[in-house]
């Protein structure tokens, strides 16, 4: 670790990222005129602006200073923070790409190396990263590591194995077994057993020692700002809601990508108090809040606020989503007097690696909860674990709770899937039989 | 009372068409015309014919809603609403014991599941490709240098059939002139192309669920070989309207009486 390394990176955490912030606020054009169909924006939306900005702009400071992992999303990465890694979220970084319009580009440059277009858009983009160093948050380091889960999908897997053979790097990979019925003993055990017997790797690539008691706080912290995540879902329950999904698309960013840092933690109290505040004087996401729907699956980027729109002028608010839920959703088996084995149920048992019996469950369960009058499922090119099912749990959803339900064919991060006057007549069609379901 | 009429306009990819109606649901005219490259002259053009056919002026239309892909265009329009919609309140006016309308559109083919008033219970649609809609058919006609009644001749359902596997309307496209380049019958390779639209319409009808009498609309209701093999597929008979083609504007016609009507009754007004 080079002192010169180490004092610049310093100086830009105390200095350059204010600094940045200030100047981000001074550039920022006038901010967009709010719709009349919305309530009054979130506060909080600044706040979470400089954090993640702050983030990306530091991480070219790095070199030098500290270990740069590039992690899965559902990855257990307090362990990695335990050695004090500087994380980078490849899927959120492709968020942010896809929802700057920009995906089909990088998208491009990765089927020009030769990957397919049934590749998940979040692997292009960020294949498409690596390959031409182009990227919309002006520069990311080249990771020192990688760190994958199976529990999300099986891509990520040869994903991460195509970039650690062009970086000639180490990936380590969490092998988590799909939890068919539910999860036995031998499947927590055998988690919980290459979780330990990663700690001599990560120490040799971090240079640093494995401390229990540090880990521990990690995992405290981890376990707090879950539970706050999923409190501020909760208070979605309110009508009107205090927020929209597609404001929680946002706003899941840190649960994802600083999860186990104090900076998401104190985040998610301030986005607390202010939720907290909005329910108690009744103030809405939407101006006149008449329909709740759930969502499911992951975010079109590219088209959140057309959607946010579409429906809020239509008098309809999403309440609820699978996606935004499964960082809330298992977090509750973490124990710190269990690390490894709280770690192994956590992890093994999120959404996206659980049946779809489960998930049925909880969709109904979501439903009811949240007294929601209607669905709108995302099927989504990229991600098979998560649109496989799909019309199965339409079916018996529609069916079993009487509730209106549409499946819109598009992509995350690929802006060149989604049709436009194919989703509208879909989605008006379903806003009447909405209508009339509920007036009818 | 004066009398009523009203109109639906329905500007879909392929054709637009109307129905002019009276208060009591009568139909007075129906006019079907390509639509072209422009939606909104199409519209006008329909529209105006449909009213000389009925003998009416413009001004004694009480409502008119406008449905089908060119719908923002109908600048006379009263309201709006989606073909979708539209085709089950058609359906259900035609034949009141509809429970499944199968509407197999130029660009789009859907199953819609109807309550017995008419309304939209739920829905599905073909993803983006055109396979399986009166494009793909269209698309073909054209390939195979037959007409579209030529390909609608009834066939015999248990002839042989030339298989068309692909899925996407380019790509059968390319299989159809390969089986041709090989000699293969066109009576062979028509009945082929049916069976792959009838297999496309019976997955989304088998992943919505079949209620009541099944109506069959849109202007691929009169390929008499494609009706007589999804009837074999579906296992019953389908409700064939004389028109099938303006069933969507005829159910906007009635969704612009019913909404007339429903807010005459208000106490509102």
């Amino acid at each position: 670790m080079s002192i010169r390394a180490e004092l610049k990176y310093k100086i830009m955490k105390d200095y350059g990222a204010p600094a940045l912030m200030v100047l981000q606020d001074f550039k920022r054009r006038k901010p967009r005129p709010i719709p009349e169909a919305f309530g009054p924006p979130l506060e909080s939306n600044k706040r979470l602006k400089e954090i993640l900005s702050r983030h990306y702009f530091l991480s070219r400071y790095t070199p030098g200073v500290k270990k740069v992992a590039w992690v899965t999303s559902g990855a257990p990465v307090e362990l990695l923070r335990a050695f004090d890694f500087y994380t980078i979220y490849p899927e959120n970084h492709s968020a942010l790409v896809g929802a700057k319009k920009q995906g089909a580009d990088y998208c491009g440059i990765a089927e020009g190396s030769g990957f397919s277009q049934d590749l998940c858009s979040y692997a292009r983009i960020d294949l498409g990263h690596m390959l031409s160093g182009k990227t919309p948050a002006g520069k990311l380091p080249k990771p020192d590591l990688l760190f994958c889960s199976n529990n999300i999908c099986q891509t990520v897997l040869y994903w991460y194995k195509a970039i650690a053979h062009e970086l000639n790097i180490p990936l380590i990979h969490f092998d988590a077994p799909f939890v068919t019925t539910e999860q036995t003993e031998a499947d927590i055990n055998y988690m919980a057993q290459q979780l330990q017997d990663m700690i001599p790797i990560l120490e040799r690539v971090s240079g640093r020692i494995f401390y229990l008691n540090i880990f521990e706080d990690i995992l405290k912290r981890s376990m707090e700002t879950s539970k706050t995540w999923g409190a501020i879902l909760d208070a979605m329950k309110a009508q009107p809601a205090p927020m929209t999904i597609f404001d929680a698309f946002g706003h899941l960013a840190p649960i994802v990508s600083l999860r186990g840092l104090p900076v998401a933690q104190d985040y998610y109290h301030f986005l607390m108090d202010e939720i907290d505040t909005r329910v108690t004087q009744g103030i809405g996401a939407i101006s006149d809040e008449r329909y709740r729907l759930i969502w499911d699956n992951i975010a079109i980027w590219y088209k959140v606020r057309f959607l946010a729109t579409f429906f809020a002028e239509r008098k309809m608010n999403f309440v609820t989503a699978t996606y935004t839920n499964a960082w809330a959703e298992t977090t509750g088996y973490l124990d710190v007097k269990n690390p490894w084995t709280s770690m192994a149920k956590t992890y093994g048992q999120i959404i996206l690696n659980n049946n779809l019996k489960h998930r049925l469950d909880l969709m109904k369960k979501m439903i009811k909860t949240y007294s929601v009058d209607g669905m709108v499922m995302h099927s989504t090119r990229s991600c098979k674990p998560y649109s496989v099912g799909q019309f199965d749990l339409r079916k018996t959803i529609t069916a079993d709770l009487d509730l209106p339900a549409v499946i819109l064919d598009a992509d995350i991060a690929d802006e060149r899937v989604w049709s436009e006057q194919q989703i509208h007549t879909r989605l008006e069609a379903f806003c009447e039989t909405l209508e009339g379901s509920k007036h009818g | 009372m004066a009398d009523l009429y009203f109109a639906g306009v329905d500007v879909g990819s392929l054709s637009t068409d109307v129905s002019i109606i009276d208060h009591s649901g009568k139909v007075l005219s129906e006019i079907v015309i390509p639509t072209g490259v422009n939606g909104s002259e199409a519209a006008e053009e329909a529209f105006g014919s449909a009213l000389n056919l009925a003998d009416l002026t413009r001004e004694g239309i009480t409502a008119i809603t406008a449905t089908g892909y060119g719908r923002a265009s109908v600048a006379f329009a009263t309201g709006k609403t989606t073909e979708i919609s539209c085709h089950g309140v058609g359906a259900h006016q035609l034949f009141p014991r509809t429970g499944t309308v199968i509407d197999i559109g130029g660009q789009d083919s859907k199953v819609i599941q109807i309550d017995s008033h008419g309304r939209m219970l739920d829905f599905t649609m073909n993803d983006k490709c055109a396979a399986g809609t009166g494009r793909f058919l269209e698309v073909m006609a054209n390939r195979l240098e037959l007409d579209l009644d030529e390909l609608s001749s009834p066939l015999n359902i248990k002839g042989e059939s030339a298989p068309i596997s692909s899925t996407c309307t380019v790509f059968a496209e390319s299989e159809v002139i390969s089986l041709l380049a090989k000699n293969t019958p066109r009576e062979e390779i028509v009945h082929g192309l049916q069976r792959s639209i009838v297999n496309r319409i019976w997955s989304m009808v088998t992943s919505i669920g079949v209620e009541g009498e099944v109506t069959l609309t849109g202007g691929v209701a009169h390929n008499k070989g494609l009706v007589a093999l999804l009837e074999e597929k579906l296992g019953l008979t389908l409700n064939i309207p004389e028109n099938p083609q303006t069933v969507g504007a005829l159910g906007g016609a009635h969704i612009a009486r019913r909404a007339y009507q429903s807010n005459l009754e208000s106490p509102t007004n």
